[in-house]
């Protein structure tokens, strides 16, 4: 057994058991945390896989961005988790079986179809290959169309997060600054003329108190 | 050298353990959303062993455009999810059915 398959078999037994937690623990905040390992197990598998720059995005992106704002949300609700979790062990039997079959039919498909007799392992790259750059040569030539495609999809998914999120807090103290600089003097200031007119006797308090 | 077809069997065994996942925690939209996303993972295993195993790197390409619908689709569930909590107070599956006849 060479290094690489000790790697992809270890990586691989980890992942699965990560991926197993996930659905079945208690707590979402342990979910999320097992998913962060899944993913991370996946990405040193895609090493195995000469991926390196995709396991490099999947360890940014996702274990950085996407699962931290998971854990952001999980700790922000107040989840009711006996509620939750009514019913889990009613389904368990039949989702377990439904698992096992589906899981047996790819398998006999994947093994029979691409097993090492017909798809042989190809050999390695030379040593100046670069995975990045072999990448970006490809996302900005021949799909650049698409990877702008992505780009608007991410703008559009920040708008919408940030529209759905967003709401004016009744008790916020905000003030428009347009607003605040249109004012004129004579909106805030009102000068009242009035004649004195002493009263009698207010001399004589006046010379008393001081 | 590690045969195409183990990975393709990691990929079954993940594709099907979320399946599974969807299956039991069909009350927690967090851990649905979860499920999703080890879903998309398992697609992705087997785009990137296609990919290596081919020698065509489209395949790797592809995984890169998933991965950006796959981050603003978890985005966006998140701020819906947030705003449902606000509105009711709770993220059950079985109550939010006020679109129901």
């Amino acid at each position: 057994m060479t290094f690489v398959q000790f790697c992809f078999y270890l990586f691989s037994a980890i992942l699965v058991f990560a991926a197993g937690m996930v659905v079945t623990i208690r707590n979402p905040v342990k979910s999320a945390l097992f998913l962060v390992l899944a993913f991370f197990s996946a990405a040193c598998i895609w090493i195995t896989l000469e991926a390196e720059f995709l396991a490099i995005v999947l360890v940014l992106v996702y274990v950085g961005a996407v699962m931290v704002l998971f854990l952001f949300v999980v700790m922000m609700l107040d989840i009711d988790l006996a509620v939750m979790r009514a019913g889990f062990t009613r389904y368990l039997p039949v989702g377990s079986v439904i698992a096992v079959l589906l899981i047996l039919e790819i398998a006999l498909v994947m093994v029979s179809g691409f097993g090492s007799d017909s798809y042989q392992a190809p050999g390695a790259h030379p040593a100046d290959y670069s995975n990045s750059k072999e990448l970006g040569r490809l996302i900005y030539t021949v799909y650049v169309y698409p990877f702008e495609i992505a780009a608007v999809i991410l703008l559009v998914a920040i708008v919408a997060a940030i529209a759905l999120t967003m709401r004016r807090r009744p008790d916020s103290k905000y003030i428009n600054p347009s607003e605040q600089i249109k004012v004129r003097r004579e909106d805030r200031l009102r000068i009242v003329k009035m004649k004195s007119n002493p009263r009698a006797g207010a001399k004589a308090a006046d010379g008393e108190s001081s | 050298m590690i045969p195409l077809s183990h990975y393709l069997v990691l990929g079954a065994i993940l594709f099907g353990i979320s399946v599974v996942g969807i299956f039991l925690n069909r009350k927690n939209v967090v851990i649905l959303l979860m499920s999703i996303e080890l879903l998309l993972l398992a697609v992705n295993m087997n785009f990137v062993a296609f990919s290596r195993y081919l020698d065509d790197t489209a395949g790797q390409v592809f995984v890169f455009f998933i991965l950006t619908v796959a981050a603003a689709e978890a985005a966006i569930g998140l701020a819906i999810l947030i705003v449902l909590f606000r509105a009711r107070r709770t993220i059950n599956v079985e109550e939010l059915d006020s679109l129901k006849g």
